[in-house]
């Protein structure tokens, strides 16, 4: 994956080459072990694949073309930054969420040691100069979703260009009134950034793409429920990562392209696994590049994942922009709806998200679920236990999993998978 | 033949069951310590005996291959092994305490013995057989005559610390204190208990309970357990035992089956 080429390039960026090297030779391994190993794979997976291969290559040389024809890099955190006002100043929009172990201790002597590894990850990748996409932006956005990221961006925003928008913790009147207001701060700060102004054309071109990204997932999720689950759950899981760092309008072309095969194997009736294999959904925090260790262990405890309850799977693809809007007051109207059904762990009451994982876990026919969250994620771990009553509710077993981005525990989560897989066939 | 083995961290069992439907009964039992180097303990167990196959659990399950041991092998997990294990001998069982050498696991059981729910300790080794074995190191007593030294004393003294190391920094400065070292050992047991109850109450405690695991064997463990839960719990004849009795009644029914 490391390629000379690009070195002049990370150089530019001020990346640490030594300690860059190292993380793309895990990556790679992982990468190989995890993915290229399994068994009939669908052949629109080399596109991403492809892209897996080039994410710290091509890609970003992209982002180095498109700054130099005068375009900005926005990088988010989180699945309520509107990537529709970004696209609408004709900016580009990426995920920074880090999966890797990596800067731990660098990020330790800013923040406490018992803060989610994901937390500890953006931070630690920023302080070990790894990341060529946190490197390459000129504006990062944070949001307010967790106590943890809240004081973490104070510790993050000596470092980096940021934005902070303010997240409301319920759903009343009120809270849409806030939120409206930071997202009208976010269109302001993009245009001055940018130096242009959000026209309904713009910002209507900004919808449809970022639609269109989420009609595409929305698709593939429905086609990967079929029995026999035609795609694993490690090569969904990966597309909805990408999703958050390619570029968006490729994207929904090529995962559109893989939905057309997935519907050829459906209608053959072939399946990646055979059809009695238990089906599981995983529900929780989201799962940032590379973060695969949950989700191979289940793979290789003779399960299947067959649905994503989690920002990076249905949480962000689940719900559209109205797209009837025409004005920039009726758009913006829209955008805040959408994002307002965001059901993350940090709104209180969050009622709405035992109801999508009851609508989700009948959709996909899963014989299980496994609830994962980081360890010291209070949000999602105070939720597990909702979870579990209400899926208990449904006679749907669930597994509870806290865990972090460590290999140490991986011998004791494989038995608890096991033992769970066992205990639903 | 068949043969059941576990390999836990500190010891592997085995236990062989007749081909024989309608009988169960264990035709032989070996066991051996785990060590380092558990594919050569593995060879010395299965020293002269052929079964038609093999079905391990535990820690090592994954380190018994047909390659190594020249017969079909299957696994499954310790969780599987010890409902098996159990409702054989207590048909009636609905809950299971296993504390190991270094895992605990607390396991509800249906009716039909199959599993409900299960708890297990993570990653750490805090209230399991590790921690009273390196406690009896520093009492400088054997890990066997730990349980009813401890039974000698009769003024528990309060461990806080779940952590093998602090717990025993807590011993160590009791002990200077002049504290009686029975009931600073008695406090330790404690601590396991504390612990295990938890668990227990987390997968929903029904009885009859049963309590198995090499833990199982320490009387201490046993008295301060029904005290607490005011269940006294039922305890297999050996209990270190129960996993490689399930592993080969799980083995037993595939051969059934095909
Ligand atoms: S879990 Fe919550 S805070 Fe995290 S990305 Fe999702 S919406 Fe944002
Ligand atoms: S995983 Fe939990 S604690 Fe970590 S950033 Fe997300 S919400 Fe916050």
């Amino acid at each position: 994956m490391s390629d000379s080429a690009y070195k002049n390039m990370w150089e530019n960026l001020n990346l640490d080459i030594e300690a860059h090297d190292g993380l793309l030779e895990v990556l790679g391994k992982f990468y190989g072990d995890i993915y290229m190993s399994q068994e009939g794979r669908l052949k629109g997976m080399e596109y991403l694949d492809f892209v897996l291969s080039e994410v710290h290559g091509l890609r970003i040389k992209e982002l180095m073309d498109a700054k130099e024809a005068g375009r900005k890099i926005i990088g988010t955190f989180c699945v309520f930054v509107p990537e529709e006002l970004s696209l609408a100043v004709d900016a580009i929009q990426v995920g920074l969420c880090a999966g890797a172990d990596a800067g731990t201790e660098a990020a330790e002597t800013v923040v406490p040691r018992n803060t989610c590894a994901l937390i500890k990850s953006f931070i630690g990748f920023k302080m070990a100069k790894i990341c060529p996409y946190t490197e390459s932006c000129d504006l990062i956005i944070g949001e307010t979703t967790c106590d943890g990221k809240k004081k973490a961006y104070e510790a993050f925003g000596e470092m980096a260009p940021m934005h902070i928008m303010e997240v409301p913790q319920r759903k009343e009147e009120s809270d849409r009134v806030l939120w409206k207001s930071e997202v009208i701060r976010l269109k302001d700060e993009l245009e001055k950034l940018t130096g242009k102004t959000i026209t309904a054309e713009s910002l209507k071109k900004g919808i449809k793409i970022t639609n269109d990204k989420r009609r595409a997932l929305q698709r593939l999720n429905k086609l990967r429920a079929a029995k026999p689950t035609p795609i694993s759950g490690r090569d969904v899981l990966l597309i909805n990562q990408v999703s958050f760092y390619d570029d968006p309008i490729r994207f929904t072309q090529s995962i559109n392209a893989l939905c057309d095969q997935i519907d050829e194997r459906i209608a053959n009736n072939e399946g990646i696994v055979a059809e009695n294999t238990p089906r599981l959904m995983l529900s929780g925090c989201p799962m940032a590049v590379p973060n695969w260790k949950l989700p191979y262990i289940i793979e290789s405890s003779g399960a299947v994942v067959v649905a994503e309850e989690s920002c990076i799977g249905t949480r962000n693809s689940r719900d559209l922009v109205d797209e009837t809007g025409e004005t920039v007051e009726e758009m913006i109207n829209a955008i805040c709806d959408r994002y307002m059904k965001i059901d993350c762990a940090c709104f209180t009451p969050n009622n709405e998200r035992m109801d999508n994982i009851k609508e989700l876990a009948e959709q996909a026919d899963v014989d299980g679920v496994i609830h994962y969250s980081l360890m010291f994620c209070q949000p999602y771990t105070h939720e597990a236990f909702k979870v579990e009553k209400t899926l208990a509710s449904e006679s749907i077993p669930m597994l509870s999993i806290e865990t972090d981005y460590s290999m140490e525990d991986v011998e004791q989560l494989k038995t608890r998978v096991e033992a769970f897989v066992e205990m639903i066939s | 033949m068949i043969a059941g083995i576990d390999i836990g961290s500190r010891s592997m069992e085995l236990v062989l069951l007749n081909r024989d439907e309608t009988n169960n009964e264990v035709v032989l039992e070996r066991r051996l310590p785990t060590t380092f180097d558990p594919a050569a303990q593995l060879k010395i167990i299965l020293e002269g005996i052929a079964p038609e196959i093999i079905s391990a659990t535990g820690y090592g399950r994954k380190l018994v291959t047909e390659e190594l041991c020249g017969v079909p092998s299957v696994s499954l997990t310790e969780i599987k092994a010890y409902a098996l294990g159990v409702s054989h001998l207590f048909p009636e069982a609905r809950t299971i305490l296993d504390i190991g050498g270094q895992d605990t696991k607390a396991i509800s059981l249906m009716k039909n013995g199959k599993v409900a729910k299960f708890e297990m300790n993570d990653r750490c080794a805090a209230g399991t057989g590790k921690f009273l074995e390196h406690l009896a190191t520093v009492f400088q007593i054997p890990i066997e005559d730990f349980g009813n030294y401890a039974l000698e004393g009769d003024q528990p003294l309060m461990i806080n610390s779940m952590c093998t190391v602090f717990a025993e920094t807590e011993a160590t400065s009791l002990m200077a204190q002049g504290k009686n070292p029975r009931d600073i050992a008695l406090g330790l047991h404690g601590s396991i208990v504390r612990r295990t109850t938890n668990m227990l109450h987390r997968v929903g405690l029904n009885e009859p309970l049963v309590f198995a695991g090499g833990v199982a064997n320490n009387p201490c463990v046993i008295n301060m357990l029904t005290h607490s839960l005011k269940i006294s719990p039922s305890v297999p004849e050996r209990p270190d035992m129960v996993g490689a009795l399930g592993a080969a009644l799980h083995g037993k029914n595939l051969l059934k089956i095909s």
